[in-house]
Parts: structure tokens; C-alpha cells; sequence
């Protein structure tokens, strides 16, 4: 049984204008699937329907054998329980240290104990690469810095699904590497994670799964040799030769 | 005028008047503070409520929003006669101070909820759903979240509005309430030069709102940056 399992998913932001029709997906414990495709595919839609922060209109999602019902409150509890997702553009909160960033919400909203989730949080940040930034205010940290203070912080709600959001796409190109770095280090510790990426380089290295969507569906699925050396459909063919020529 | 102004002091600032103008500045602090005050929290209250989604919540928005837009457009003194005749048309007790009170706070619930309204607008939706993604509920989000980070907008026209209302509880004395303008009336009617008085009077006016200004200003500092809570 697949740990999340995706099935005929459609969302709108608008009642007329679908932005995802019928997507379906999988994925398994442990496996890293990556999201690509053009610009307003989906696939940063993709993560925020999961998250809850748009409802889908149709279609299911099922997590560990549980079907979310997304206008269920404590259905969206128990998603957000088990899934955290990083932003684009890092969302800290500009008025917490990193260290309250990190562990607000274990303390404040899960209720686990302060001294221990403040050790783990510091223990996360070590790994990070940011041990000595504990009291500084997300205004006196880089982009990349920022960045990985919003993985370590979620990472701080032990979710067993991890979904990043383009993590790298604000970046200053020299930043990428320290994010896609702790990155890899959560990738070889087994951490299940939905990657939207347009970095395909690291794509292909990380990943278990590529998905590629295109306005709204799937195009294609498979591992990252198929997508990237021999895809299937002709929209991937494309999309991949774009992307390849530079 | 000077000698006779200079002549005159002794017997205006004695204790009985002292202790009298005293109390009418009290008077007016506490009216403002109290009324601005609760108003403060209904303000928080009527955005929290206005914020809520579905339209279960549809008629509690829409007369919250007919309270705020009517209540912003009416002169204070109506506002005044219409609590006093209100009250007293119902049949309950409240003292003209107590009119007065009530008075202040439903004008300052309408503008003050307006600048919460507006700092809790200044803060990124993407806070929200940052919060929201990490299980934290509306009020949580408000609290940890929201609040800390828009008091930099909603502490300045909060404190100008609570210091121009210290001036504007004048009116109340209208409705016969001791405050600072009727406590001056009352000394000027005794003969006592009404320059002397209501110069006087002015200088507590001032005494009363220059260190709100300066508490303001403080707690901006305090509050609105990083660092600091």
C-alpha cells in the first residue's frame, strides 16, 4: 500500500478555471518524488491542496490508508499532523529568534516538552549548518540561511511527509547549493518528501519518482531515467529537450 | 490684566480648587483610558469575528460591519444623548460618568477595531497559511503570529486616536460629567478670571496627553521590533 496515495484530484482557484484536473499519484515510504514541468502546472498547487490550504473539488487523497476530508477540521488536523511543507519564499516568522521559529510549534501546538523539543530544534539547526544562529531574527539572515531554518523548523514537527515548495527558486544561485545540501542529507536518512524543483540536475540525482505535469495534470510518471533520457510522451520529450539545450 | 491674573492665583490655586481640578483631570483620564480601553478589546473581538469564513458567519459580519461604518460617522455628542436617553429610556441606573464611558467605548470600538483592522491587513497572507500548515488555529495564528508583528501599525493611529479623544471627552461635559472643560466652567462661573482658569486648564490638558504621546511612542519601540518580545 502506497503511503500517500493521490487519486483523480482536481482544485480551482476560481469555480471555472480547474489549475489541477485529475491528477493522480503516488507515493511510497521512504521514496522522493519530484514535481517538474513549466511554470503554472500545478505543482506548487499540487502541495498546497495537500496541505489544506486550498480545497480540492474533487478527487481523493489518502494518507497511510486514511482518506483526508479536507472540510473536516480535525481530518486537516491530522494531514498537517503528519505532512509539513517549506515555502518558496522561507514564510519565517519575522517576529521569533530561529530558535522560536523552530520550536514554537512543537511547544505551543503539539505540547511536547520545552527543554527537549529546544535540544532537538538546536540539534536540527546544528545539521543545517546554522548552530550558531540560534538568537538571530530572520532579518539579519541570508536567503539561504533562511531557507534552511524553515526546514529545520520543519523538520521540528518529525513529519513523515516532507513537501518543498521550489525551496531554491528565491535563491541567490551561490545560496542553492547549502539548501539542496541539507537536502541530500535528509534524502539519505530515508525521509519521504515531495520535491517541487526546477533544478533538474539535482532532480535527477535525488529522486525516486519525477512526475511531470503540465496545465494541471500529469504527463508522465516514471523514474528520473526514463523522464529525463527516454520519456514516453511527446509534451515530456519537449519539456525535457527545452530544458536539456542549456 | 498680568497683576490682576498675578493678584488672582493665590486664591484660584488653593487646595480645595487644586484637589478639584485634580479630580475633573482623573475624571477625564479615566473616562478615555477605560472607554478606549474596552474599546481596544471589542475592536480585537469585532476583526476576529469579521476574518471568520463561511456563510453561517455571513449576518454576524455584515452587522458588524454596518456597526463599524455607522458608528465611525456620528458626532460623539449624539452618540452622548443617545446613551443617556438609551439608558434612561430603559429603565437602568448608570451615572452621567458611566454614560460618558460607555459612550467613548462605542465610538473607539468602531475606529479602533478599523486599526487593528489595518495592521492585521499589513501582515502577509503567507503568514497565515505558514501557521495554518503547522496546525496553528485563528487565534493562535493572532496571537503568536499576527498580533506581534502588526502592533508597529496599529500602536501609532491607536495611541493619536486615544490622545485626540482626551480632547473630545470635553464634550461630555455637556451632559453635566466633572471632567476637565466642566470643572473649568464651573471655577470660571465663580468669578475667578476665566483666562486664568482656562489657561489652567489647557495645561492640564496637556499634562494629561503629552506623556500618553510619550508612552506611545515608547511602547512602539518596545513592541514593534524584533528582538524586543
Amino acid at each position: 500500500m502506497p503511503h500517500l496515495e493521490i487519486t483523480d484530484l482536481s482544485a480551482a482557484y476560481e469555480a471555472d478555471a480547474k489549475v489541477l484536473k485529475d491528477v493522480n499519484m503516488t507515493v511510497d515510504k521512504g521514496e522522493i518524488v519530484s514535481l517538474i514541468g513549466p511554470s503554472g502546472s500545478g505543482k506548487s498547487t499540487l502541495l498546497r491542496v495537500l496541505m489544506g490550504l486550498l480545497r480540492p473539488v474533487g478527487g481523493q487523497v489518502v494518507l497511510d490508508g486514511d482518506a483526508i476530508d479536507y472540510t473536516s477540521k480535525s481530518s486537516l488536523r491530522h494531514v498537517r499532523d503528519r505532512c509539513a511543507i517549506v515555502f518558496q519564499q522561507y514564510n519565517l516568522f519575522q517576529n521569533m529568534n530561529v530558535m522560536r521559529n523552530v520550536s514554537i510549534a512543537p511547544i505551543k501546538i503539539k505540547g511536547w516538552d520545552k527543554k527537549t523539543v529546544e535540544a532537538e530544534a538546536a540539534d536540527l539547526l546544528a545539521k543545517v549548518g546554522l548552530a550558531d544562529k540560534h538568537k538571530a531574527y530572520p532579518d539579519e539572515l541570508s536567503g539561504g540561511q533562511q531557507q534552511r531554518v524553515a526546514i529545520a523548523r520543519a523538520l521540528a514537527l518529525k513529519p513523515e511527509v516532507l513537501l518543498l515548495d521550489e525551496v531554491t527558486s528565491a535563491l541567490d544561485p551561490e545560496l542553492v547549493n547549502e539548501v539542496l545540501d541539507a537536502i541530500r542529507v535528509l534524502a539519505s536518512e530515508g525521509m519521504t518528501m515531495i520535491i517541487v524543483s526546477h533544478e533538474m540536475a539535482f532532480v535527477r540525482e535525488v529522486s525516486s519518482k519525477v512526475v511531470m505535469m503540465d496545465e494541471g495534470t500529469v504527463v508522465e510518471a516514471g523514474p528520473p531515467a526514463q523522464i529525463f533520457d527516454a520519456p514516453k510522451t511527446r509534451r515530456a520529450q519537449e519539456f525535457v529537450s527545452k530544458i536539456l539545450r542549456h | 490684566m498680568l497683576e490682576r491674573l498675578i493678584s488672582e492665583a493665590p486664591r484660584f490655586f488653593n487646595y480645595y480648587n487644586t484637589v478639584f481640578l485634580l479630580q475633573a483631570m482623573g475624571n477625564t483620564l479615566l473616562m478615555t483610558v477605560i472607554g478606549c480601553g474596552v474599546g481596544f478589546i471589542l475592536g480585537f473581538i469585532i476583526v476576529y469575528l469579521r476574518r471568520s469564513e463561511g456563510l453561517a458567519w455571513l449576518p454576524v459580519r455584515m452587522v458588524l460591519i454596518a456597526y463599524v461604518e455607522t458608528f465611525r460617522r456620528i458626532p460623539f455628542l449624539v452618540i452622548l444623548f443617545i446613551v443617556l436617553f438609551g439608558v434612561q429610556g430603559i429603565g437602568i441606573q448608570v451615572s452621567l460618568f458611566g454614560v460618558a464611558m460607555i459612550s467613548i467605548a462605542i465610538i473607539a470600538t468602531a475606529f479602533i477595531s478599523e486599526i487593528i483592522r489595518a495592521g492585521f491587513d499589513s501582515i502577509h497572507q503567507t503568514q497565515w497559511d505558514t501557521a495554518s500548515a503547522m496546525n496553528f488555529n485563528r487565534l493562535q495564528t493572532l496571537w503568536y503570529v499576527v498580533l506581534p508583528q502588526s502592533w508597529k501599525v496599529i500602536l501609532p493611529p491607536a495611541f493619536a486616536f486615544m490622545v485626540m479623544f482626551i480632547k473630545d471627552t470635553a464634550l461630555a461635559s455637556q451632559l453635566g460629567v466633572v471632567e476637565l472643560t466642566f470643572a473649568g466652567k464651573i471655577l470660571a462661573n465663580r468669578g475667578i478670571s476665566a483666562i486664568l482658569v482656562y489657561g489652567t486648564i489647557l495645561a492640564l490638558y496637556f499634562a494629561l496627553s503629552y506623556p500618553l504621546t510619550r508612552l506611545g511612542a515608547w511602547m512602539e519601540k518596545r513592541f514593534a521590533s524584533p528582538g524586543n518580545h
